[in-house]
């Protein structure tokens, strides 16, 4: 009983240990193939428009809800102490920091994360994969790194995109049902916002589209039994990915917290 | 004397403990077509996977054409490659492009082939398997006899030295798998390629082998021409190619009951 407690715990260390082993194996492997010959823009592109310009949609209208959420939400504590004027300036830096980035991650981590990893998966268990390392093209090149490459590229452009939505949002309602003037809204706004604060909440976004295609495709490339073993490894990347990019938001918050004081 | 073009030496692969390969040793000459034959899940694809470095032996050695695989720059990994090709199983087409571009795929990606030149490379397999003119179909519109045949024009599209197939004729109807099969002997006899043929379809075996092993418990426990199997004494043999279902295979399945 209790030599099998302490086994299942070897066993599951063991495991987690061949996991960090494995992502950054491959983290490795992607990096050192983006940065050589022969590099293949096409293929990049089309990833880039699979899962930047066609998030567009389902950013949009998430952003723009947190908006109005945002707004009004703090509207209800900041009418209390008669300072509506600050809403403006707390949605923004909210935004910029935190809420866009990670929003937009987890948005692309759902949308996209799980669509590669069904879909080299399903490769995978077709023996597509081996098929290709047969005819001498490598399938960390031809197909982790243009996604990798795309990802790390788009998922900051889509939180930059983001943060401007969810501050019309936020505009929005704040000039249409809290009456504060339009011009003074904006000024408000970009009087807040530094450029550390845009430039902190998109660093960190270029290593959530890291995550994102990093998980994805070392879960997809391990899938094993079949359709039912695509569907586990597909969850697995996106729970995966939901962990990993909300602990590493948290590691950079307390780092830039320290560094740009 | 013909020369060696593969040479499996001793290898043994596991997996979670289970001994799949065991000391297995096979060598195949330019130019011959060698039938494996054995019970399903008795390791014959993984054998082939290691002839394709798709899978590294635990111990032993893999020699190609003089090149041991386990000690091999990636560089001449690619280059040796380029002359061996696999017919998988289920045809493992890639299915986001289409027929023409699934044929023509090393082409594009090693040899730069493009245009015109390209177009009648691929048509020109397409057609060696009784396949012209399906080149803008994508692979999810095609019968599984089609895949397979598409697969193989893949895999001669090339021109390779050394061709593997996986179970050609597994799954598809008889008319199909004697075109397959008889595809198999003419690229033998016009291209010279050297062939390893997995399956267990003891028809096909006949009529395409230059030389016939039998793989059991991981290891090859007989070898010969068709016509030396077929007078087999080897009871294991025996019980294999005549396809009973009392022998010594099953008695040994039975002991483990």
């Amino acid at each position: 009983m209790i030599r099998r407690f302490f086994v299942d715990i070897g066993r599951n260390v063991i495991s987690f240990m061949y996991f960090l082993g494995g992502l950054t194996n491959l983290t490795f492997q992607t990096v050192y193939l983006s940065f050589t010959p022969p590099y293949n823009k096409d293929r990049v592109f089309e990833q880039s428009k699979k899962a930047g310009y066609d998030s567009l949609p389902i950013v949009s209208l998430v952003s723009l809800f947190i908006g109005f959420i945002f707004a009004l939400q703090i509207a209800y504590f900041m009418q209390r102490i008669g300072s509506e004027l600050y809403i403006a300036s707390l949605v923004a830096l909210a935004l910029v920091r935190e809420l866009g980035p990670v929003i937009t991650a987890l948005i692309v981590a759902g949308r996209v994360g799980a669509s590669i990893t069904a879909e080299l998966g399903s490769m995978q268990v077709t023996e597509q994969i081996d098929a290709l390392d047969t005819l001498g093209t490598n399938p960390i090149r031809y197909l982790v790194v243009p996604r990798f490459l795309a990802l790390s590229l788009m998922v900051p452009l889509l939180t930059l995109y983001a943060d401007l939505i969810g501050i019309f949002g936020s505009y929005l309602i704040c000039v249409l049902k809290l009456g504060i003037s339009s011009s003074l809204y904006l000024n408000i706004t970009f009087e807040a916002l530094l450029y550390k604060d845009l430039f902190t909440g998109m660093l960190k976004t270029v290593f959530f589209g890291m995550i994102i295609a990093i998980v994805s495709c070392y879960e997809a490339f391990n899938v094993e039994g079949g359709a039912e073993g695509v569907g586990r490894a597909t969850t697995r990347s996106v729970v995966t990915t939901f962990i990993m990019i909300i602990a590493a938001d948290c590691f950079f918050t307390a780092l830039f917290y320290f560094i740009f004081p | 004397m013909p020369s060696l073009m593969i040479e499996i030496i001793k290898v043994s692969k596991s997996f979670n403990n289970h001994k799949v390969l065991n000391e297995l040793s096979l060598n195949i000459n330019t130019g011959e077509t060698c039938v494996i034959i054995g019970r399903s899940g008795c390791g014959k694809s993984v054998l082939l996977k290691h002839i394709v470095a798709l899978l590294a032996p635990d111990n032993g050695k893999i020699m190609i054409d003089g090149k041991d695989l386990t000690n091999i720059t990636p560089l001449e990994l690619n280059s040796l490659r380029m002359k061996i090709s696999m017919v998988f199983q289920g045809g493992a087409l890639f299915d986001s492009m289409t027929v023409a571009e699934n044929v023509g795929f090393g082409l594009i990606e090693h040899q730069h082939i493009k245009g015109k030149e390209l177009l009648e490379r691929v048509e020109e397999s397409l057609c060696l398997v009784g396949l012209c003119g399906i080149g803008n179909l994508m692979p999810a519109e095609l019968s599984g006899g089609m895949k397979k045949r598409v697969a193989l024009a893949r895999a001669i599209c090339i021109k390779p030295e050394i061709i593997l197939y996986d179970e050609p004729t597994t799954g598809v109807d008889p008319i199909t798998a004697d075109s397959i099969n008889e595809l198999i002997v003419t690229l033998h006899d016009k291209l010279k390629v050297t062939s390893i043929v997995v399956t267990h379809d003891m028809r096909s075996a006949y009529r395409v082998a230059d030389r016939i092993a039998m793989m059991y418990q991981g290891k090859i426990i007989a070898e010969g021409n068709p016509g030396e199997i077929q007078r087999t004494e080897h009871p294991v043999v025996y019980q294999f190619i005549n396809g009973l279902a009392k022998g010594p295979i099953t008695e040994t399945l039975e002991q483990f009951r």
